[in-house]
């Protein structure tokens, strides 16, 4: 077996570029042991041996206060890793410390990568690592993540403290009332059949850690004992007391340890980042330029990935196509062949393809967007009016994460502490568009409003938002009462964002993208082709087909909103199996077209401006995608609450858009 | 000493933490991010929306909710 490390550290302190610059290429998301939550795994090479390299949720902290955090310590205790390497950022070393030693406690391998020491330096902080390596009682490595420097010695240092046992252990001290405790409760562990360390169980009993409690009373039956009941009872009394106190000793820990080690200018220089943030966070101006970033990106995406490579990608898939057609004819494949592959897959598949390089782009804008820092500024400045609806600022960056996809958009409302304010965002986040949903609106856009993309565009995304938030406060006052959490956030320094960062973070959105075209959208495609030309006789693509009768049966649903054919029917229901296929659909029922153009005019023909607009709200807001929705029911655990999910969207979206054509055609659109 | 709550303070003040009362999760939640008792706050902005404030050479925006919720002493 390969050795095991894992990565722990603060939000922003570096730990995905590190991650990114051990594995490489070589990394994939897994699922968690016993949890069915995902994380991200990958390798990394060093002498002539592969290592397995986990990258831990970023936290402050290993409680229990957020699903994170959870994840995070359950893997260090109980999946084994051989050393856990500790990014510590080198510009805020006592916070990212205070980490550092519930990983101490917690009886755990560590190797501190003393991260952003160029940033350290020019802020003109000095870190006496030798020193700190000593008193910690762990190896210090001074690194650079984002060039890639220090990673040898790092390894090299993770590699020699994993092979060799653990010895000479640094032991805190939580003050004599706690210590005294925690050695009474060990006596009471002792010999219960625990996965955790009895010291470390202990501490976390005394610090009130739900998870940890409830772990131990369901795992034994001290509860039982009157002996311990006493001695619990009596804990309970000074509970609080007693967290704040752990707290205050972790702190005292490190102050102690980081006193003389580390040395600051006295006056605080004014950096580039306040320059900035004075006008980013500027009361005023704070939303108007959030709200114009995120215009430009639209416009962006659009005006680059449509005019300057949509063509190119047509033309490509034309050619493709054209060429397998013209070999099938030439070894004489039967001609249901050369129509299944000619019209079915390559119109199909070949119509969510086109929109690669127009994904590309937004995905790289977002990209940027997240590895600079300003993603905290946006829910800074929408914290506010968040607030107004009963939900708060953080919840603001698992939207703007849907934005890209919903999956990780549902799971970045894991740091969320409050089960209310999860919910509500889980709910909400498919109304957040996501990238396989341009597609659909870009075919729209060419076939009626070609000369205001970036606006139709922005103006889809935006309804999104106002729909989450009109959600949001409707479940605040209905189905989850109760206290709004309160808002607290870190606000990273802007930094220059490391360019593999964000081509990683493309990479993966796209691959995944591709992935599904040439498996869900494949299989849908081709199920979808079969339909469509049986039973045999009847004209393919026809509404005598067997797809055109059940289109017929499902499009009633759809008349009062204005597109009541069976095509546009099938289209809306394969897209429940994944969004793309609602373009992969539309392009093959409308005469098993070859490229977009002619999916455009055929769209033309048979839509209205206003029952494209009315199919857009449809497809932004009906229900969601088969993995969005496979997400919410592993993040909520609930089948309940996923069907909710899936029927009260539909039901919003057939609302709003029976709404936008009625009221339209009142006010004489058509 | 006087003590305050941190809303009442304005940009540029410099003081320390006395306690916070926002409930067993928030109040970790600050202590565990450095808010702890005795710790160098120093209010960077507090004009509307959240309270930003400098803790350890780290800028930190805390809800004004929460800001009402915590005593600081305010020194000179
Ligand atoms: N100057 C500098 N920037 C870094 C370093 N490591 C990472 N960064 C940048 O810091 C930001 C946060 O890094 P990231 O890896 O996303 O942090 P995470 O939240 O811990 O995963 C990004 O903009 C990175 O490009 C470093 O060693 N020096």
């Amino acid at each position: 077996m390969s050795m095991t490390i894992a990565l722990a550290g603060n939000p922003n302190s570096g730990k995905t570029t590190l991650f990114n610059a051990l594995t490489g290429s070589n990394q994939h998301v897994g699922n968690w042991p016993g949890v069915t939550v995902e994380r991200k795994e990958g390798q990394t090479r060093y002498g002539n041996q592969v290592y397995r390299v986990v990258d831990l949720p970023g936290t402050y902290s290993l409680g229990a206060f957020s699903e994170d955090e959870v994840v995070a310590r359950e893997f260090i205790v109980s999946g084994n890793p051989d050393v856990v390497i500790n990014v510590v950022d080198a510009t805020n070393i006592e916070r990212n410390l205070y980490l550092t030693t519930q990983l101490l406690e917690m009886g755990t391998k560590v190797v501190v990568a003393l991260n952003m020491v160029d940033e350290a330096e020019s802020r003109e902080i000095h870190v006496d690592e030798k020193a700190l390596a000593q008193r910690l009682g762990v190896p210090v490595i001074r690194t650079v993540a984002s060039r890639r420097k220090g990673i040898d010695e790092l390894m090299e240092a993770a590699i020699a403290v994993a092979r060799v046992p653990l010895n000479g252990h640094v032991q805190l001290s939580y003050g004599e009332s706690i210590d005294k405790r925690i050695e009474v409760l060990k006596g009471f562990l002792q010999g219960g059949d625990f996965r955790y360390p009895s010291s470390w169980l202990a501490l976390k009993l005394l610090e009130g850690d739900s998870y940890a409690k409830k772990f131990v009373f369901e795992n034994s039956n001290l509860r039982d004992l009157e002996e311990f009941s006493r001695f619990w009872d009596e804990v309970a009394v000074h509970e609080e007391e007693f967290q704040l106190e752990i707290v205050d000793s972790r702190y005292k820990f490190v102050g102690d340890i980081t006193k003389d080690v580390v040395r600051r200018p006295g006056v605080a220089v004014e950096t580039t980042t306040d320059k900035v943030d004075r006008v980013l966070t500027h009361k005023y101006w704070g939303m108007p330029i959030f709200a114009a970033i995120m215009f430009a990106i639209f416009q962006l995406t659009f005006a680059v990935g449509q005019d300057l490579l949509g063509e190119w990608m047509a033309v490509a898939i034309d050619y493709v196509g054209g060429a397998l057609e013209g070999f099938l004819v030439g070894v004489n494949a039967p001609a249901w062949l050369i129509d299944f592959i000619g019209n079915g897959m390559v119109a199909g598949v070949g119509a969510v393809v086109e929109f690669v390089p127009l994904i590309v782009i937004l995905y790289l804008l977002m990209g940027l967007l997240e590895d600079s820092g300003y993603m905290a500024r946006a829910a800074y400045v929408m914290d506010n009016t968040m607030r107004a609806v009963g939900l708060q600022g953080k919840t603001f960056i698992s939207m703007i994460v849907g934005f890209g996809c919903n999956v990780p958009g549902v799971m970045a409302t894991r740091t969320l502490e409050n089960k209310k304010d999860r919910m509500i965002a889980i709910l909400i986040n498919p109304f957040m568009s996501c990238g396989a949903k341009i597609p659909i609106y870009l075919v729209f856009i060419a076939a009626f409003f070609p000369s205001y993309g970036g606006l139709v565009l922005f103006s889809v995304y935006a309804l999104g938002v106002a729909v989450a938030f009109l959600m949001g406060k409707i479940f605040s006052k209905t189905l989850f009462k109760g206290e709004t959490s309160h808002f607290i956030m870190e606000l990273p320094p802007y930094r220059k964002p490391t360019l593999s960062n964000v081509v990683r973070n493309m990479w993966d959105n796209v691959s995944g993208f591709l992935a599904r075209a040439g498996t869900i959208i494949l299989a849908v495609v081709s199920l979808l082709w079969v339909l469509a030309v049986l039973p045999l006789g009847v004209e393919p693509y026809g509404s005598a087909s067997i797809l055109g009768r059940i289109g017929q049966f499902i499009a009633p649903i759809f008349e009062p909103a204005g597109f009541g054919t069976w095509q546009a029917a099938v289209g809306l229901f394969s897209g429940i199996a994944a969004k793309e296929a609602v373009v992969a659909t539309l392009g093959m029922v409308y005469a098993g077209v070859e490229a977009g153009t002619e999916l455009v005019a055929a769209i033309r023909e048979v839509f209205t401006p206003l029952t494209a607009v009315s199919f857009m709200v449809m497809t932004l807001l009906y229900t969601p995608c088969a993995a969005t929705l496979g997400t919410i029911k592993k993040e909520t655990g609930s089948a309940k609450w996923t069907l909710f999910s899936a029927f009260y969207s539909f039901g919003i979206a057939w609302v709003l858009s029976v709404l936008v054509f009625q009221v339209g055609r009142v006010l004489g659109f058509s | 000493m006087e003590y305050s709550t941190l809303i009442t303070l304005r940009e540029g003040d410099i003081c320390k933490v006395a306690r916070i009362q926002a409930g067993t999760t928030a109040t970790m939640r600050l202590y565990e991010m450095g808010f702890n008792t005795g710790a160098r706050v120093q209010v960077l902005k507090n004009d509307r929306g959240p309270i930003i404030v400098g803790l350890g050479g780290h800028k930190v925006a805390l809800g004004r909710g929460l800001a009402e919720k915590m005593l600081v002493a305010r020194s000179k």
